[in-house]
């Protein structure tokens, strides 16, 4: 009886430290700043607003119902952007998919220096300079990326700057689900 | 006499200025400890550890601004958070709501406390039996 405590002590003792061990790594793993957006698997809310440098109507969000397309939040004022844009401007040129950027609470001269040295991987964007398009999509951190299906519901969203592998892994497949 | 007539301006001038600026939403100040409380209740996602309430991120602004606009309207507290919880998710909230994917969060502390008890009991029984034996 004595014997067989003695035994399962350190084993039990072992199983705390593993089972911990485990948790505390996978904690360390885990990205504080990617907040689990309630908008997966929703529909885009809807909204319309005006385009960049365009006196035209405000382009409305169902506009690209029936198609893939991406949205990607943006500002002249966000550094990741920046990193991030070369990777948009490519994806632009592949063709694979529809890219609309929303300006979020920026200066439209700004916005449209910056468009125009860097290149525009945008088929529209669309001018939030409140923001408040940015508040129903729950935007916290610019620059932050929606991956939208043919139905209009949001299937994937990114925080922070987008990838070449972030394309790879995460856009193309689901797009592909589509064709199959 | 030349000083009091430059103060009176200067009393005249800033009355004035204040007339112009845009009154503040403020004014209300029931509906202004409403959004304190809602705001607390909060969590700004830019600084995570703080309240809408307590952070001057920009988007803690714009959120209290929100919160503010809604209360105005005549929404509800409650209603208030749900509006948020939609939009940012559980995560927006300074006190996470129990239910199924919270559990973890509410028990863990409970469950571990309970098992670090168990031990120490065991340790502390083994040890006499070990030095009868």
């Amino acid at each position: 009886m004595t014997q067989g405590r003695t035994r399962l002590g350190p084993w039990l003792a072992l199983a705390v430290f593993a089972l911990l061990s485990v948790a505390l790594a996978l904690g360390l793993k885990l990205n504080p700043r990617e907040v689990p957006s309630p908008l997966v698997g929703k529909p885009l809310p809807s909204f319309a607003l005006p385009a960049l440098g365009a006196a035209s109507a405000p382009i409305s969000s169902q506009q690209w119902r029936g198609q893939w397309w991406v949205l990607n939040v943006w500002a002249s004022w966000c550094t990741p952007c920046a990193v991030e844009h070369p990777v948009l401007l490519q994806l632009a040129q592949s063709q694979r998919v529809t890219l609309v950027g929303l300006n979020y609470k920026d200066a439209t001269p700004a916005a449209q220096t910056w468009l125009a040295q860097r290149g525009n991987p945008y088929q529209t964007v669309w001018v939030d300079t409140q923001g408040s398009v940015g508040l129903d999509l729950g935007v916290y951190g610019v620059p932050e990326t929606y991956i939208i299906d043919p139905q209009g519901r949001v299937r994937h969203k990114h925080t922070g700057a987008v990838t070449p592998q972030w394309v790879q892994s995460t856009l193309l497949p689901l797009l592909e689900t589509s064709r199959g | 006499m030349r000083g009091a007539w430059l103060n009176a301006a200067m009393v005249w001038a800033a009355l004035g200025l204040a007339l112009l600026l845009p009154k503040p939403v403020l004014a209300d100040a029931a509906l202004e400890d409403k959004v304190q409380r809602v705001a607390s209740e909060l969590r700004c996602l830019v600084c995570q550890n703080d309240t809408i309430a307590a952070s001057q991120a920009p988007l803690a602004v714009d959120l209290r601004n929100q919160v503010r606009r809604l209360l105005a309207q005549g929404q509800s507290e409650a209603q208030v958070l749900e509006y948020m919880t939609q939009r940012y998710g559980d995560f927006v909230r300074y006190r996470p709501p129990l239910k199924p994917s919270t559990w973890p969060l509410w028990f863990m502390p409970v469950v571990l406390l309970l098992l670090a008890g168990l031990g120490w009991w065991r340790f502390t029984r083994a040890r006499p039996t070990g030095a009868q034996s």
